[in-house]
């Protein structure tokens, strides 16, 4: 089956930008939008983006980065890893799969330093792209939009939101192993 | 839970580190790495505006409408107890679309609005009804066609490719969707909004 399916996701990887590029934009000027003036306008955002998750790295990247260099990361790396092998994922990774349904900005952080440490082009560093990329920060959104409307009683709502992180994790794992192995 | 989840890990660095005699080591890598949290941050500047430009080029061109107009067939399926005409849907479509193409601004308005609709047909106000929990979970689980902040890191961190994980992110969200679908219509029985013994006069 995937045989099948590896043209095809390539293609969209390749494809999707590129295509966007230019859908967007024609049918912005078809639709009579200022292009030029809201693409500026939009653009502005880029600054102040990233410039508001600067502490939320800062305290991640520090953290993380004492635990990698007192050896403690590669001793829970190792304890870890009789588990995590079984289902092909790094060691390395538990941390942002456990991380990513708790706190956006948290998960980021530790995704931030795997690519500077194996680097963006490894195995580790496309699965942690791709895990960070397909899940959203389930408490979060379950405490806004509950909360917004005074439910407290959640049912089923946290068992099927975890139960999608453990998919789209899963996924994410076999899907890069499949692509880029 | 932050909060413990780092006070772990500097203690416990401190900790093992003194143990394995490396704690020059490990004060060492607490100030570069306060230095390469803001390179990174600012290394991210160019590509998240040239993408935020696009988004409000797209936002401004219709483009959440245009998604939202297709996809909802699908979308009436997956709220049978939404009736006819209720502007319920049409929020939860718009917010969706929104999320699915990366507009989180726009997007979290849109949802709390769909909240608040889906609200007013909640007969338990503090109890979420099946619709409130299948919405819920599609923002949990939310497709994303174009991960932009992961793309501006692999470029700012120099990567041959940074685009390739575009694909394989489509497909993990795509099934993570399917699975949260699909989660809260099946388990939804066996988490009833009302407990056992209470008189059901719905």
């Amino acid at each position: 089956m995937l045989d099948a399916l590896r043209p095809a996701i390539d293609t969209f990887s390749y494809a999707m930008v590129p295509f966007l590029f230019v859908a967007i934009p024609v049918l912005a000027v078809a639709r009579k939008v200022r292009l030029y003036e809201e693409f500026v306008e939009g653009a502005k955002g880029g600054f102040e983006t990233a410039l508001r998750i600067i502490p939320y790295l800062v305290a991640i990247l520090v953290a993380i980065g004492m635990f990698r260099a007192s050896g403690a990361l590669d001793l829970l790396a190792g304890l870890l890893a009789p588990l995590t092998e079984r289902i092909g994922l790094p060691a390395e990774i538990l941390p942002v799969a456990l991380m990513r349904p708790l706190s956006g900005s948290g998960s980021l952080g530790l995704v931030t330093e795997l690519i500077q440490v194996h680097g963006p082009d490894s195995l580790i560093g496309r699965i942690a792209s791709t895990i960070y990329g397909s899940t959203e920060t389930t408490f979060y959104v379950l405490a806004v939009y509950f909360g917004s409307v005074g439910i407290r009683r959640t049912r089923h709502a946290v068992v099927a939101g975890l139960l999608a992180d453990c998919v789209g994790i899963l996924t994410a794992v076999w899907i890069c192993r499949a692509m880029f192995l | 839970m932050l909060t413990w989840i780092w006070l772990g890990l500097v203690v416990g660095s401190v900790v093992v580190g003194a143990f394995t005699g490396r704690l020059d080591e490990v004060t060492k890598a607490a100030f570069d790495m306060a230095g390469t949290a803001v390179t990174i941050a600012i290394s991210l500047i160019g590509v998240m505006s040239l993408w935020l430009g696009l988004m409000r080029v797209a936002e401004k061109a219709g483009l959440i409408q245009l998604l939202a107009r297709a996809l909802k067939p699908v979308f009436r399926r997956l709220f049978p107890e939404i009736p006819d005409g209720h502007p319920a849907l049409g929020s939860i479509l718009l917010n969706v679309s929104a999320s699915w193409l990366g507009l989180g601004n726009a997007a979290t308005p849109l949802g709390l609005k769909a909240m608040e609709q889906l609200q007013e047909l909640n007969p338990l106000k503090d109890t979420a009804s099946n619709s409130q929990v299948t919405f819920l979970a599609i923002n949990t689980a939310s497709i994303t066609l174009i991960p932009a902040t992961i793309i501006a890191l692999r470029a700012g961190a120099g990567s041959a490719n940074p685009t390739e994980i575009v694909g394989t992110t489509l497909v993990a969200s795509g099934c993570a969707t399917v699975t949260a679908v699909l989660a809260s219509r099946l388990l939804q029985r066996f988490f009833p909004a009302r407990r056992a013994g209470e008189v059901n006069d719905a």
